[in-house]
């Protein structure tokens, strides 16, 4: 079984008494298990989740699978999503998304060695500086395939040096 | 032709801060209202005409004036979650303005009597929402929320809510039962929100633009307010114009702008030469335009109506003759697909048939039938469900199809991969 890290158990608890109903809580919580279970959820955490909160497991599984920015496996260190709706579309965002996958070796549903994972997204809210790409919690705007692949090169070599 | 309200100190950097946002007139608004009746704020917004800005356009005043007097606790609901593909406006709001916002939003509590608010932020605008958050706390710390805002004896507590991914979630109803800890998915109407919302409680759900055009009202008056506009449409709008243009960005121009001077003058009009071929003019579910049209509408709720479109969220996404229309209804559909909550059966099955369908026709294992079969569960899909999408879904296909059927006629008599080579020049195929 997954064990909830106190922090997060602090968090969720705070969180909890936040609304009049326990539910309300359920997204807020799944983030943060979210970060506690290295950017990723599976089955164990929700049981966990589930018996904290004292909320049947199919509630929280219905939230879970609804909503696409809790992640159902490993995203790596960087999970790179490139927005692939219409006016990045018009601007070159298939073109980025393949090249980055070329370029690192990032195959779809995987995590690269380096620690990548690629993703074509719909609209990210920033037509007007299109391509783009939002890297865990950042967007990267006004993109081209240089910039981009500078850019993850600089987030690998980070890593690498923590 | 820009005029610049809403954003007018868009360009300062401190504005993002209390101490910034103070030294350009910050909160004077509110301290205005709170001295005022609650009735005559409601009064106010009524005659100055404020439409909705997140896409229905329904009038803000109108919608406050339905909430009824049964004693039940009241909420104010900020949408925030921005996701009609080309829409930008209220990220951007929210980075560069957020006392903005949130003074609006105390305003529109006090004039509804709600002592609790929320803004549902949309899940990947993590920045937005660091920055929204630290403004609330000094919004706290100066006493312009919590208890006894002001000394005024009206109290009122804002908190903010992040969603976690759903198109969805901007439908009111959807993201009530989001904030409800449930599934994002529409809820029949009636009982509309203003009568049963958040927990069955009266709750009025008002987009970024609209609740932050309250301050203006305060400020401007009903008649300052209604300077800018048409007579049914006053006032300034948020438009972020995206695509194939000089200048993409958003724009704040007066309701009743048209659409040429937006393109060709504000925003440089179009790439290298290029030549317009049609513009979407508000929000991808808004039906397309061709040039004709594009270069004779004014960007108002009546006139986009008269020609068979909507103003939407505002995004005005411009296409211009590089590109093919069957691939970019393909995107669209594969979009909405991906997006239908999966509750009513003619959104869940037609996205689907939608997206199938755009897609063969694109890769050319067509027929002739299966352009006529789009448009016909297009139809099928219109008006069938409990929320909009499926007519945002629809809505394109039977206005792309209409207006550029040469194309569609073309790629699917082609029986060839592609008539029209997307950009990176591979067939365009998406999982």
């Amino acid at each position: 079984m997954f064990t909830i890290s106190e922090k997060t158990k602090a968090f969720i608890t705070k969180e909890v008494s936040r609304y009049e109903t326990k539910r309300s809580a359920i997204i807020p919580c799944l983030f943060e298990l979210q970060k506690d279970n290295q950017g990723w959820i599976n089955n164990d955490c929700i049981e966990s989740l589930s018996q904290f909160m004292n909320i049947p497991s199919k509630d929280i599984n219905e939230v879970f699978h609804f909503y696409t920015m809790f992640n159902k496996q490993s995203v790596g260190n960087f999970h790179i999503q490139v927005c692939c709706n219409i006016s990045c579309h018009m601007n070159g965002g298939l073109d980025l998304f393949q090249v980055l996958s070329d370029k690192f070796n990032i195959k779809p549903q995987q995590v690269s060695k380096e620690g990548l994972a690629i993703s074509k997204v719909e609209c990210l809210g920033s037509c007007g500086t299109a391509p783009m790409m939002q890297v865990n919690e950042k967007y990267y705007e006004n993109l081209t395939k240089e910039k981009a692949i500078q850019l993850v090169n600089d987030l690998v070599a980070s890593k690498k040096q923590n | 032709m820009e005029v610049k309200i809403l954003t007018q100190h868009y360009d300062k950097p401190e504005y993002q801060s209390l101490e910034g946002y103070k030294k350009y007139e910050g909160y004077q608004q509110l301290k205005k209202a709170l001295t005022l009746k609650p009735e005559a704020i409601t009064e106010m917004v009524k005659q100055a005409g404020l439409r909705g800005r997140g896409g229905a356009g329904f009038p803000a005043g109108v919608k406050w004036g339905f909430l009824p007097n049964n004693g039940k606790k009241r909420y104010l609901i900020c949408n925030a979650d921005e996701g009609e593909p080309g829409t930008f406006k209220d990220r951007a709001m929210m980075d560069r303005a957020p006392h903005q916002l949130i003074e609006g939003m105390i305003i529109s509590a006090f004039a509804i009597n709600s002592p609790k608010s929320y803004i549902y932020i949309r899940g990947e605008y993590f920045e937005s929402k660091r920055i929204v958050e630290k403004a609330i706390k000094e919004a706290y710390a100066a006493n312009l929320l919590g208890d006894n805002i002001l000394g005024s004896g009206f109290s009122h507590h804002m908190d903010i809510y992040s969603g976690a991914g759903a198109y969805i979630c901007g439908e009111e109803t959807g993201l009530i039962s989001s904030l409800e800890g449930k599934k994002g998915q529409p809820k029949l109407k009636p009982p509309f929100p203003a009568i049963e919302g958040y927990l069955a409680h009266p709750t009025i759900v008002n987009n970024v633009e609209t609740l932050a055009a309250v301050t203006i009202i305060i400020r401007d008056g009903v008649e300052g307010y209604r300077k800018y506009g048409t007579e049914k449409s006053p006032g300034t709008k948020l438009f972020s114009v995206s695509g194939n243009v000089v200048k993409p960005g958003n724009y704040e121009i007066p309701l009743g702008t048209p659409l040429k001077d937006v393109i060709f003058n504000l925003c440089g009009g179009l790439k290298q030469g290029r030549k317009l071929k049609a513009v979407i003019p508000g929000g991808s579910s808004a039906p397309v335009l061709n040039e004709e049209e594009a270069m004779s509408v004014n960007m108002d709720y009546e006139d986009l109506a008269d020609k068979g479109s909507m103003l939407g969220s505002g995004a005005i996404i411009v296409i211009d003759d590089s590109n093919s229309m069957v691939e970019l209804l393909q995107v669209l559909m594969h979009f909405y697909h991906h997006e239908s909550c999966g509750q009513c059966t003619p959104c869940r099955e037609g996205t689907g048939w939608l997206s199938k369908l755009s897609n063969s026709i694109l890769e050319g294992s067509a027929s002739l039938n299966d352009v006529k079969l789009l448009e016909k569960v297009a139809n099928h899909m219109k008006g069938k469900t409990i929320c909009a999408l499926s007519d945002a879904a629809a809505f394109p296909v039977l206005s792309f199809v209409s207006k550029f059927k040469e194309e569609f006629i073309s790629a699917a008599t082609a029986n060839v991969a592609l008539q029209f080579q997307s950009k990176n020049g591979q067939s365009y195929k998406r999982g």
